[in-house]
Parts: structure tokens; C-alpha cells; sequence
């Protein structure tokens, strides 16, 4: 916004806000990455390996520029790698566990469909680092929510027992969704210079689409309410800690371990 | 159709790596149907930019020349050598 030092938000706010964006989609990209060589299809194998690593790119970019702000400077893989749970700022609806290949859908739906709208923002954010990894990053998850929604149509509107599971997914996953639209955990002075997007912008268009999408599927919205989560504070569900272990276990063993 | 094992179709996909080059053929993918099989070419297919536009077509449309009938499909044009346009002088100020 200003260079006054007063409305210029500290680092340590950028940081944190950087932080959980790239958090978000390190996560994220590890449980689609469960699915390769799992997959139905060899195709979708490909497909799935394509979208994972799309995120893993995102949550590189953020990451470094989350360590570059820190003091000392930290490296994208300090925080991938040996940062313990609770110093990790993702939502929780990204580290559920995966289950069938419908609650990965779902779970798609909901994360990418929330993505588009938070990086076609971010594109014109007063953060020329933000805003350039969003720019980047707006056509990868435009077409993440497009192959969710592809399959979402397929498995709502297929067969007694796709129908059966996709409903059961979007069931599950839905009230998780909640916890992107929060905003408290951002500082004020980060929102204020337009460094941030507001999440709660978010929610209106977001939701708007993926009811779209779930009723041309011929799936109903649950009726639950949103679930409790804490994840932007730390505090992450119990799938967390086994999916940290197994993504840190390598680096934490062989440390420095370079290809 | 033939369907594969899971419940999928076979497609032959046609990828035009440029504007201004035709279509050629890049390989098979299976897909559901016809928009999932475009979506699969495009990640199998074109991960490394090698496209800017893809067909698909269900490989049960595709009729193909059988082995069997290579001798009388092909062969006969071997020793027509007439066919090639290499009896013509070309004219020195012609370049090729």
C-alpha cells in the first residue's frame, strides 16, 4: 500500500500468510500423490501425477518465499521436512485421509474450486511475489476444478453405486470446507495493504460453483454443519502426524540426502 | 466397443503440434467417454507442451488394412518404378 513504516505489515505476517498458502498445497499435493499407481485408470495415474506435482510447484514457490522472509532465512525443504506438525498452518480438509477415489474428487472439488478464486485474486496482489506465484498458478488449478468436476458429474450421475459413494464423499468432505473461508488467523495490517486475499470473499462464489457442479451431478449438499477445525492455529486431526511421517521420514533419516 | 476391464474405451488420439501442421497420430488412451478421453490425451499426451489442439476418435471407428492383405495392398507398388517422378530433368535454374 504505503512505504510508512506504520501501514507496511512486518515480515513475520507476510510470512505466516505465505505459509499456510503453501502449506495448503504441500499437503494437498502429498495425498493426491498417495493415489499413483492406485488410480482406476493408468490414465488418470498420469492425471493425478500431473495435478500432484502442479501443487508441489505451488507449494515450492510458497515456501521459499516463506523462508526467505523468515529470520534466519530457512530453505523450502527446512519446511517441508523438519518442522514438526504444529508449526504447520494447512487446513485440516487437506490431510484427511484419502478413502475412495470419489472422496478425492471431492475433496478436489472443494479445494480447487476454492484455489481458482483465491489465486485469480491474489493475481492483483500489493505482494509482486504473491502475485506473480498466483498468476502462475491460476491456469494449474483452473483445471484441477475442471477434472474434478469431469468426474464428479460421471460418478454422481453413473450408477446406483458410484452415485451411493460420491454422495458419501461429499457428505464427508463438505463441512471441512469451512475452515478456507476463515480469516482470523491473518494479521489485520496484512489484509488492510491488500497483500492478502480475504478468505470470507471467498466463500459466496466458491460455494456457489461447487453446488452448481454437485447438483448437475445429481447429488444433494449435505445438511451437516461446518466441521471444527484448527489447522491454521496448528492444531492438525490425528491423519496428520502419519502423514508426516511418512513424507519427512526420508529426509529426516538420510539428512542433506541430495539425488 | 471393446470395453476394457475398467468399464473404459479405447481412443486414438491425434495431436497438431503446431499451427499450420496436421494432426498425427500420437497413440491410445482409454476413457469413458468422449471429453475424458480428450482430458486423458491432454495429460498423457501433451504434459511437455508437444500440442496445441488434439482429436480423439473411439478406435472401434478406425477400419484398418490387415496384415493379411499386406502382399496385395502394397506390394504391386514395388517395382513401379515409373510412379516416382524421378524421369524428369530438372531445369538448372530451377532450385529445389
Amino acid at each position: 500500500m504505503t512505504s510508512t513504516s506504520e501501514a507496511t505489515p512486518t515480515r513475520g505476517a507476510v510470512q505466516v500468510y505465505a505459509l499456510a498458502l503453501g502449506d495448503d498445497a504441500l499437503i494437498a499435493s502429498h495425498r493426491v500423490a498417495e493415489w499413483i499407481a492406485h488410480a482406476p485408470q493408468i490414465e488418470e495415474d498420469v492425471a493425478l501425477g500431473n495435478i500432484a506435482l502442479d501443487l508441489l510447484g505451488q507449494a515450492r514457490l510458497l515456501l521459499q518465499y516463506a523462508g526467505s522472509l523468515a529470520d534466519p532465512p530457512r530453505t523450502e525443504d527446512d519446511l517441508a521436512y523438519f518442522r514438526d506438525e504444529r508449526a504447520f498452518r494447512n487446513v485440516s480438509l487437506v490431510e484427511r485421509p484419502n478413502g475412495d477415489f470419489a472422496v478425492t474428487m471431492a475433496r478436489l472439488l472443494l479445494f480447487s474450486a476454492y484455489q481458482l478464486e483465491l489465486y485469480t485474486r491474489l493475481t492483483a496482489s500489493a505482494d509482486p511475489v504473491l502475485a506473480s506465484i498466483a498468476a502462475k498458478a491460476v491456469k494449474e488449478v483452473e483445471y484441477h476444478r475442471d477434472h474434478a468436476r469431469q468426474w464428479t458429474l460421471r460418478l454422481g450421475d453413473g450408477t446406483p453405486e458410484s452415485h451411493l459413494r460420491m454422495q458419501t464423499a461429499v457428505d464427508a468432505e463438505w463441512p471441512w470446507s469451512a475452515e478456507l473461508f476463515a480469516g482470523g488467523w491473518i494479521a489485520a495490517d496484512v489484509l488492510a495493504a491488500g497483500i492478502a486475499v480475504d478468505p470470507a470473499q471467498l466463500e459466496a462464489p466458491v460455494l456457489e460453483w461447487v453446488r452448481g457442479t454437485v447438483a448437475e451431478a445429481t447429488l444433494a449438499e449435505p445438511q451437516a454443519g461446518a466441521a471444527v477445525s484448527s489447522g491454521r492455529e496448528g492444531r492438525h486431526t490425528e491423519a496428520m502426524g502419519f502423514l508426516l511421517a511418512e513424507m519427512q521420514h526420508l529426509a529426516r533419516s538420510h539428512p542433506g540426502a541430495t539425488w | 466397443m471393446s470395453a476394457s476391464t475398467t468399464g473404459a474405451d479405447l481412443w486414438e488420439v491425434f495431436v497438431r503440434p503446431r499451427r499450420g501442421l496436421a494432426h498425427v497420430h500420437a497413440g491410445s488412451i482409454h476413457a469413458a467417454d468422449a471429453e475424458m478421453a480428450l482430458r486423458n490425451a491432454r495429460d498423457v499426451f501433451t504434459r511437455r507442451q508437444e500440442g496445441v489442439s488434439i482429436w480423439v476418435v473411439p478406435s472401434a471407428a478406425v477400419s484398418a488394412t490387415s496384415p493379411d492383405e499386406q502382399d496385395s495392398f502394397f506390394d504391386p507398388a514395388a517395382d513401379k518404378a515409373y510412379r516416382h517422378p524421378t524421369f524428369y530433368e530438372v531445369p538448372d535454374d530451377l532450385h529445389l
